[in-house]
């Protein structure tokens, strides 16, 4: 099926990468009759291996919708959605669940750690509900890649905004898992402990091949993108290879002035 | 996930503590009660064990009735000769003790006055000092009393009243008081007192004479060493006559202590109730306060789900979390619970109730049920938020805004069909015919949480209606009030969980206050119809006898234009036990009104010997019509034949004559003592009746209007007694509340940043918190009053054949408001300050 983009011509692959996430006719009605509201019209869309890909668009356009879509935290109102090759669309509560421990990592925009656990205890919760005993080796190291190696035991109330979000990071990549999503995740921090998470996130692309999805409104978080998709209206409206802030700020303005 | 519940509870720790008193004080009133009852069950125990331990066999008089004024058949000396020459018996004497009865009423009087405890027993006993190891009493000082004019006290009552060996100390039994010189205190098997009664121990020969006893009560025996005590028992069943009877020293023992057993076993049920009470309003506070903690956690349980938690690890942590406070605690209540049953022990001495004590007893079921009840009612009350908290879903990690519970669509009909359910079982427990006690009682108790519950699924759906009639005064007082109205509309299930705490506390006071009522107009009403007198004379006590010497004293008082005396045992007819009054045919028709069924005054007047004037019911249940002859066994095991002349129907609630009436000189050949019941004196004044019962230290004259609100006492005493117990319940709803204000303070900590910020004052904050909590009781107590009234209605119409009628308590009632307003101002104190403590700007910051 065709993507609906109304503007550019850039074309979506940017290499011979397979598509990990693959979005068909996806939409999105909330409410009923007069007052029904459509978040997404028709969306496709295909997310690519080891590649970090920005979703961007301002309030209302629908790019949270469809990133909660894509990560099986909303069902659509029509249209299918597979990830790594398994339709995500039809699946019960419990396989969703099963999904969710080895096939989809969450950053959030407001970190969402248990308070009542320490730093090292949010990081390995997702194997601890799988039931799996982490890998001590893979545990340390991802604890020195985010730098909080000497806070371990430090639960998120001692810890900074910056710290905490990369705790939820680490927590993010513990299971390896086949698609890092990421929700505003600067949203709540300030431009240095941004360039730090962002600088991680790109890290865990570059070294170890994590697929990420980003959404976010902030030009300077999606210029770290290998790709950035533009949306409006519920409608995918540009869709280009990773530039610079500028670049990015200039297409938005492009977007908006539609 | 048990890590994440554990820390999650100890991260809250004064909110915890909170919801876990909830359980405290229900497992405290379980645990307390088994271990009162344990205890006291444990103390008579060993009391009647010691009485009788060094004993093998037991011979006394049959015991026809339960609790006769003139005692069971006695046996004879002859009796007791004959068994000394038995051969295989190495000891036997005889005692004059009756446990079971007013057969051996013996009041200590000291200084002209009666020494009484509320109404317990006062017991004379017969011992032989020359066989101390039949003795069921022990010596701590002094010596045994020899002879007509020596007498032994227990160590209690030489305590309480300062008496001492050498001392004089008067005794009235069956006549009157005569005095005595105290030779010797003694415990009963080493505790000072049997339950507050008071023992006055004579030697036999005068135990006889002044209990007017014809033989002795018992004869105990031991056999010579060798001979088995099954052995002995039969060689004495084969000796003694026919009226008497033969147990093992334990077996009579087992027989003294049943009757306590069955007392004790009311007391313990009594206590569980109202600990099954606090417990059901803790399954609500832990319900709200549960519910409220899962809704603050939405976004927590929301990222967990997306972790990859199934619906089920979610379900466990939350059920964890509440088995985790069940336990804490049931363990706390379970040790609360022995030193509540020191209080409840205290509590009831005040009202009259002292029972021997023993060691604690701490028994392994109290540990079990304490600890498994308060778990069980902690998890079943945490299910719903638990359930609750699974169907949360993972996108609400990202989404903002709390999530309001709506009303489910199927609450109306299941609260439609709780209430359905429990009509169904209160009507038949209350009304249904020919059903026995225990199967009504478990039937009104369930229908009553039935109602509970359904009420309370319904209660949402009210709440809007009752904070709109209830919270009209807040409004009046701006905007604060209007806001506090708005707000316990606006989460209308969390409100009304909060108020069905207190809705519980204030029907069942409201219903006992009503019932109450209705009781004693019904008593009131029913005595005043019986009687046309001046004066009654009774003993202090309304459960005891004068001696039958004082009716005659009466009699003989000057300047009265009449006087008649009834005297009362109990007898037994078809297996069943009924009262039986003498009555002087000349002199009792006047003072007692006789409601006639079939016959007229004229047939009292002229009643005659052999002649008996029944109840109606007694006629209707056995088959009776004027004319029939019936046959009564007495206690003293005399068969009476009687004819009936008249029947009679007196008020059903409390009728002051027996089943069946016969004239003085019938009684008397059929009871060897005519213990006096009352006697009602026509004209006259209280002074020179009492001058005539100068020597009868016990009685007492009371005119008829003071006789009927006596009467009626007891009620007081009970209400009184269930309000301080109801008053519990009344503390863990207090508990609920502060909790669930605390905690919804704590949830619109942004809103009220907001209000703040818009311009409201430390002051209105307060208001409004205040109003709220106030309006939330008020809610509770609208929905409690007329549950409590109505239940009393319907109790009263079922029991209105005896005359029980339903009448507002409204004094009651309105403390009961007081008392409810009073709880919502009390729980809003802390949570109305730290609301208006609130940094403005942090709280609207607040996530």
């Amino acid at each position: 099926m065709q993507p609906a983009v109304a503007l550019a011509d850039e074309h979506v692959l940017l290499d011979r990468k397979p598509a990990v996430i693959e979005a068909r006719d996806v939409s999105r009605r909330y409410g009923e009759g007069d007052a029904a509201v459509d978040a997404l019209r028709a969306v496709s869309l295909e997310i690519q291996a080891e590649r970090l890909t920005a979703v961007v668009g301002p309030s209302g356009s629908g790019k949270s919708t469809l990133m909660h879509i894509l990560a099986g935290l909303d069902r659509p109102t029509s249209g299918t959605v597979s990830i790594a090759g398994t339709e995500i669309t039809t699946l019960g509560d419990d396989q969703l669940t099963k999904l969710r421990r080895t096939h989809i990592g969450f950053v959030f925009q407001f970190f969402n750690l248990l308070p009542m656990l320490s730093a090292e205890e949010n990081v390995v919760l997702p194997l601890s509900l799988a039931g799996k005993k982490p890998d001590r080796e893979w545990l340390d190291q991802l604890l020195e890649t985010v730098g909080l190696d000497g806070r371990r035991r430090h639960r998120p109330a001692q810890l900074s905004g910056g710290q905490q979000q990369r705790v939820a990071l680490a927590r993010a990549l513990v299971t390896r898992p086949t698609v890092l999503f990421a929700d505003e995740p600067t949203g709540n921090l300030d431009s240095a402990t941004s360039e730090e998470v962002l600088r991680l996130i790109r890290n865990s692309v570059d070294e170890l091949g994590q697929t990420t999805v980003m959404v976010t409104h902030d030009a300077r978080a999606a210029s770290s993108a290998d790709r950035v998709v533009f949306l409006a209206d519920g409608e995918i409206v540009r869709d280009m290879k990773g530039c610079s802030q500028a670049g990015i700020l200039a297409a938005m303005e492009g977007v908006n002035g539609r | 996930m048990t890590t994440v519940a554990l820390r999650g509870l100890l991260g809250r720790k004064l909110r915890t503590i909170l919801t876990a008193l909830a359980i405290v004080l229900g497992v405290a009133l379980v645990s307390g009660s088994f271990v009162l009852t344990d205890t006291i069950s444990k103390a008579f125990d060993n009391i009647f064990a010691a009485s009788y331990d060094k004993t093998d066999a037991v011979v006394s008089g049959r015991k026809i009735v339960d609790y006769s004024s003139g005692g069971n058949a006695t046996v004879t000396p002859a009796l007791l000769k004959k068994i000394r020459s038995m051969p295989d018996v190495q000891a036997a004497a005889g005692q004059v003790l009756d446990l079971n009865g007013n057969s051996t009423q013996a009041k200590l009087v000291k200084d002209g006055k009666a020494i009484e405890s509320s109404g317990n027993p006062t017991f004379g006993f017969g011992v032989d000092p020359s066989y101390p190891r039949f003795n069921p009493l022990h010596l701590t000082q002094g010596r045994w009393a020899h002879g007509p004019h020596q007498v032994v006290v227990d160590a209690a009552v030489a305590d309480k009243e300062h008496l001492h060996v050498g001392d004089p100390i008067g005794v009235s039994a069956d006549g009157p008081t005569r005095t005595f010189r105290i030779t010797g205190i003694a415990t009963y098997g080493g505790v000072k007192t049997l339950g507050g009664a008071t023992i006055a121990a004579f030697d036999l020969p005068t135990a006889r004479a002044l209990l007017r006893k014809p033989g002795y009560d018992a004869i105990a025996v031991t056999a010579r060493p060798g001979v088995a005590q099954a052995q002995i028992v039969r060689e004495l069943r084969s000796t003694v006559p026919s009226n008497a009877q033969v147990k093992t020293g334990k077996a009579y023992a087992q027989e003294q202590a049943n009757g306590v057993e069955s007392f004790i076993s009311f007391i313990r049920w009594f206590l569980l109730a109202f600990g099954a009470i606090a417990l059901f309003v803790g399954a609500f506070v832990i319900f709200n306060t549960l519910s409220i903690t899962v809704a603050q956690r939405t976004r927590e349980f929301a990222t967990v789900r997306t972790l990859g938690a199934s619906r089920r690890q979610v379900l466990r942590t939350v059920l964890t979390e509440s088995v985790a406070l069940g336990i804490v605690s049931s363990v706390v209540g379970l040790f609360l619970g022995l030193g509540l049953a020191k209080g409840l022990a205290s509590l009831m001495d005040t009202f009259g109730l002292a029972l021997p004590q023993a060691g604690t007893v701490f028994a392994v079921r109290t540990v079990i049920v304490s600890l498994a009840i308060g778990i069980v009612i902690t998890l079943l009350a945490g299910l719903t938020p638990a359930l609750r908290a699974t169907r949360i879903p993972p996108i609400a990690a990202v989404r903002e805004g709390a999530v309001v519970s709506q009303p489910r669509r199927w609450t109306p009909y299941a609260g439609g069909a709780l209430a359905a359910l429990a009509a169904a079982l209160l009507g038949y427990g209350l009304l249904a015919g020919g059903v026995g006690t225990a199967v009504r009682i478990t039937a009104i108790a369930f229908g009553t949480v039935a109602l509970f519950v359904g009420v309370a699924v319904l209660s949402p759906r009210l709440v809007p209606l009752l904070a709109g009639l209830v919270g009209r005064p807040s409004a009046s007082f701006g905007v604060a009030g209007r806001l506090a109205r708005e707000n316990t509309v606006r989460n209308a299930g969390r409100t009304a969980a909060t108020a069905a705490a207190l809705m519980i506390g204030l029907a069942l006071v409201t219903f006992v206050a009503a019932f109450a009522q209705g009781l004693r107009t019904a008593d009131e009403n029913a005595v005043r119809r019986q009687l046309d007198t001046s004066y009654v004379v009774t003993s202090k006590s309304d459960w005891q006898n004068l001696p039958a010497a004082a009716g005659p004293a009466v009699s003989r008082t000057p300047d009265i234009r009449s006087a008649t005396s009834v005297v009362s045992d109990r007898a037994r007819f078809d297996g069943a036990n009924l009262d039986v009054s003498g009555v002087q045919p000349a002199t009792i028709v006047g003072p007692y009104r006789f409601k006639w069924s079939r016959g007229s005054d004229a047939d009292a007047r002229t009643l005659g010997r052999g002649e008996a004037i029944v109840r109606k019911s007694f006629a209707d249940g056995h088959h009776l019509a004027v004319g029939s002859s019936f046959r009564l066994l007495t206690a003293a095991g005399n068969s009476l034949p009687l004819r009936v002349k008249a029947i009679y129907e007196p008020a059903r609630f409390d009728p002051l004559l027996g089943s069946v009436v016969v004239a003085r000189s019938t009684f008397r050949s059929a009871y060897p003592r005519s213990p006096l019941a009352f006697a009602l004196v026509q004209g006259g004044s209280r002074a020179s009746i009492e001058r005539s019962l100068a020597g009868f230290p016990a009685a007492t004259v009371r005119t008829t209007d003071e006789f009927v609100s006596q009467r009626s006492s007891w009620l007081s005493s009970v209400l009184n007694l269930l309000y301080v117990l109801l008053a519990l319940s009344g503390i863990v709803s207090l508990l609920g509340m502060v909790n669930t204000l605390a905690l919804a303070v704590f949830e619109r900590t942004r809103e009220l940043g907001m209000l703040r910020a818009v311009g409201m004052t430390r002051r209105q904050t307060r208001r409004m918190v205040r109003h709220e909590s106030v309006i939330t009781a008020l809610i509770g107590a609208a929905l409690g009053i007329p549950l409590g009234l109505g239940f009393a209605a319907i109790v009263t119409r079922s029991l209105s054949k005896y005359g029980v009628g339903f009448s507002l308590p409204v004094g009651p009632l309105v403390a009961f408001v007081v008392v409810a307003i009073a709880c919502g101002l009390i729980a809003a104190i802390l949570p109305a300050r730290r609301a208006a403590r609130l940094n403005v700007l942090r709280a609207l910051q607040y996530e």
